[in-house]
């Protein structure tokens, strides 16, 4: 768009420079031819009555001053022919001082000037006319010349103003880039205010972004701590149902009526689990927006995990082991690395059959620490591997298991705020393998 | 018997077939066989020979046909007959010029065109290819014991101071009869006034009045003429009786024409034209070894004396009706006292 119409500009400037050119020339042409008419008609007088010309040298040699001109004049007093070209075209109104024509004459294209002048001969008033020719040999080599020069001027003006524009456009969109960058640098959850340096032609953009960001900041967290207000105020409640249920299964002793309660006491387990998983999501966004960075001694936090989940591991008859445990450091928050551990070792737990075991191992390559959970249980699915890490998505073989569908984004989040991520796969026998990789 | 008829009716053809007057022709190489190249020139065949021979020697195959006349007939041939010739040779610069003007002559730009000076062409069509001077040829025996004028000056004053030795014995061009002599009259009329001093002198001395160079020359070497004033040089140089005259180039300033060669629109064979025309200059030019450059005179002369006649539109101007009558009325009244 800018090239073209910097070449429109362009040829506008050749055609303008062109066509002032060719009338200068043109004008100045006319001005030698007039000269040389004048300078005949100033030769003129009366001798005795009669007109006398005594053309001067220079009213002809002056036509032929620069390039070589072929040269014409006619000289007419009314209309009778005195000398010169007799059937030299005549120009049609002998009002003006001095005329001009174009024309052509014995082939050639000739410009022309005619003068009058008025003179009493014997015969009365008589109008002199002096007419003078020439070829346009020198006229056409100067607007050739010229053609030349102004098709320069008009390309270099292209060029220039193609470097222009793009140093122009460099100069604009590199603040641009730079902010598409920073902005697509960041993370999901990233909302804070952009702060690279724009040009002031794009502040009120950032200001309006940032704005935005703010906004979406705002309503974002609002969302969050409502969904953490209303899992903590669910959570209570459906405590003391599981309480009440339990108390209630006891006294039951009809076996439909014992089922029912217990079914009950599932479906209310379940969405204690999801309230509590809710709860742990918004504290993880909560604690990623502003990450800690600690050291953080992994070996140690995960035999420290693997402790914490005995009684439930013991409860499901599955062992828990930890295998080669590498002494790593890590930068990051205690609390969300260990959630991610625990959440991964519980859905191990979860998933796995009874009288199985579970190894964590821990190693180190390529400035990467590699925590790698395997389980002798069912796997994932192959088909839907990709999806298990978006917001309640479960495996079509997790039936029958409480579950919030939660987990494994909450680890998903908490691996990507520290750098790192999770990958799922499936042993070469059977169980599944999910792997944690922080960077070091 | 067939045959001498046949052979008549061709000569009375070829004659007939140029309207205008010719003084002379000759054909160099076989007619029959070849299409001639056809000049007419008013150059004498003797004075063109050596070019055309070495012409032919450069391509032998080549027939060159060549007439003279004058110069008026030469533009008469053109211009009027739109005679079919290849090549127009003539010393008349206006003419040439005229006929280039008047567009009857090709275009035409030779390979050597960059060794050209500029004189030397004039819109690309005519072409000069000698440098010939006017000058004075004085009588040695008639000068017996005066000093040899060297400008005009010195001229006016030779004949002023001795005007019983001179009377009868000056000649010049004729301009009313000779292309040649008023071209050069006008020339000088232009370059100095002392053209003008010197015509009413000579014309004081009941000058002789020529149509031709040669027949002026003849006269200073029979005695009848004292000084003959402008002729070419280099058609005196040719005399054969060198011995009695002598060749003044004046020093105040010496008209130069130039010869000019040019093709006309009506040739039938411009290509073998523009290829002589070629030959010629580059002959010529830039120091070139053609026959016709080797003047003494000019060789001796100083080169700030040296008025080359210029080509031109200029040169239209002396054959405007109103300019060549009046010229011709102010020289009849200064040469013709009666």
């Amino acid at each position: 768009m800018l090239l073209l119409s910097a070449a429109g500009i362009a040829i506008l400037l050749y055609v303008v420079v062109q066509s002032v050119a060719e009338q200068i020339a043109q004008e100045s042409q006319d001005n030698i031819l007039a000269a040389s008419a004048i300078s005949i008609l100033d030769s003129a007088r009366v001798v005795e009555g009669d007109i006398s010309i005594d053309l001067p040298y220079s009213s002809l040699s002056m036509l032929d001053s620069v390039t070589d001109e072929r040269a014409f004049y006619a000289i007419r007093l009314n209309d009778e022919f005195l000398s010169g070209y007799p059937d030299l075209p005549r120009i049609a109104a002998p009002n003006d001082a001095t005329a001009f024509q174009s024309t052509t004459y014995l082939g050639e294209d000739i410009r022309m000037a005619s003068t009058w002048r008025s003179f009493s001969t014997l015969e009365g008033q008589a109008f002199l006319e002096i007419s003078v020719a020439q070829t346009l040999t020198g006229l056409n080599q100067s607007i050739a010349r010229i053609s030349r020069i102004s098709l320069a001027i008009g390309f270099g003006f292209f060029l220039l103003s193609m470097v222009v524009a793009m140093v122009i456009a460099q100069t604009t969109i590199r603040p641009l880039h730079r902010l598409t960058g920073s902005v697509s640098r960041r993370g999901p959850s990233d909302l804070r205010p952009v702060a690279a340096p724009v040009p002031t032609e794009m502040a009120p953009l950032v200001t309006s972004l940032n704005s935005l960001m703010t906004r979406l900041q705002k309503s974002l967290s609002r969302s969050e701590d409502f969904i953490a207000e209303a899992a903590h105020r669910v959570r209570t409640p459906m405590a003391i149902v599981r309480t009440q249920a339990e108390v209630t299964l006891r006294r039951v002793e009809k076996e439909e009526n014992r089922q029912a309660v217990r079914e009950m006491i599932r479906a209310v387990d379940e969405s204690s689990r999801t309230a509590g998983q809710l709860l742990d999501h918004a504290m993880v966004s909560f604690r990623t927006d502003d990450l800690a960075r600690e050291t953080i001694q992994l070996d140690e936090l995960i035999v420290d995990t693997v402790n914490r989940l005995h009684p439930i591991s013991e409860l499901r008859d599955v062992e828990i082991k930890t295998h080669k445990l590498m002494r790593t450091k890590i930068q990051g928050d205690p609390i969300l690395v260990q959630n991610a551990i625990q959440n991964v070792l519980d859905n191990a737990v979860k998933y796995t059959c009874a009288d199985t075991k579970i190894t964590v191992m821990l190693d180190q390559s390529d400035g990467t620490a590699h925590i790698r959970v395997q389980d002798e249980g069912r796997g994932f699915d192959d088909t839907e591997i990709d999806q298990l890490l978006l917001r309640f998505e479960r495996g079509k073989n997790a039936n029958g298991i409480v579950g919030s569908g939660l987990g494994l984004t909450i680890v998903d989040d908490i691996m990507r705020a520290h750098g790192g991520h999770i990958i799922l796969s499936n042993n070469a026998g059977e169980g599944a393998c999910v792997t944690l990789s922080f960077p070091l | 018997m067939r045959h001498v008829i046949l052979s008549i009716v061709m000569w009375l053809l070829a004659n007939v077939a140029y309207a205008f007057e010719i003084e002379d022709r000759a054909v160099f190489g076989d007619e029959t066989e070849n299409v001639p190249l056809r000049i007419v020139s008013t150059a004498d065949i003797s004075y063109f020979k050596p070019i055309i021979d070495a012409f032919r020697a450069f391509r032998p195959n080549v027939t060159i046909d060549y007439t003279v006349a004058s110069s008026t007939e030469v533009m008469n041939a053109i211009a009027q007959e739109k005679q079919p010739f290849d090549i127009v040779i003539s010393s008349a610069m206006d003419l040439q010029t005229k006929l280039a003007n008047d567009g009857f002559a090709r275009k035409h730009t030779p390979p050597a065109s960059q060794d050209l000076p500029d004189w030397a062409v004039w819109n690309d069509m005519v072409y000069a290819f000698t440098q010939e001077p006017a000058g004075f040829v004085i009588s040695n025996a008639l000068f017996e014991g005066l000093p040899i004028p060297q400008n005009r000056q010195q001229l006016i004053s030779a004949l002023r101071q001795n005007p019983d030795r001179f009377k009868g014995r000056v000649g010049t061009y004729d301009i009313r009869k000779s292309g040649a002599g008023y071209l050069f009259a006008t020339q000088d009329a232009r370059a100095s006034d002392t053209y003008w001093r010197l015509t009413e002198v000579m014309g004081t001395l009941d000058p002789t009045l020529y149509c031709c160079a040669s027949e002026m020359i003849d006269d200073v070497v029979n005695g009848e003429l004292a000084v003959a004033y402008n002729v070419l040089a280099s058609y005196a140089e040719k005399s054969p009786h060198r011995d009695k005259f002598t060749i003044i180039l004046p020093s105040d300033f010496s008209i130069v024409m130039l010869r000019t060669m040019l093709i006309p629109k009506t040739s039938d064979n411009p290509i073998l034209a523009a290829d002589f025309l070629d030959f010629v200059l580059a002959q010529t030019y830039p120091s070139g070894v053609s026959p016709l450059l080797k003047t003494q005179s000019l060789g001796q002369a100083e080169q700030s004396t040296l008025y080359r006649i210029s080509m031109g539109p200029g040169l239209l101007v002396y054959l405007d009706y109103f300019k060549k009558k009046n010229f011709i009325a102010e020289w009849e009244n200064a040469i013709v006292q009666d």
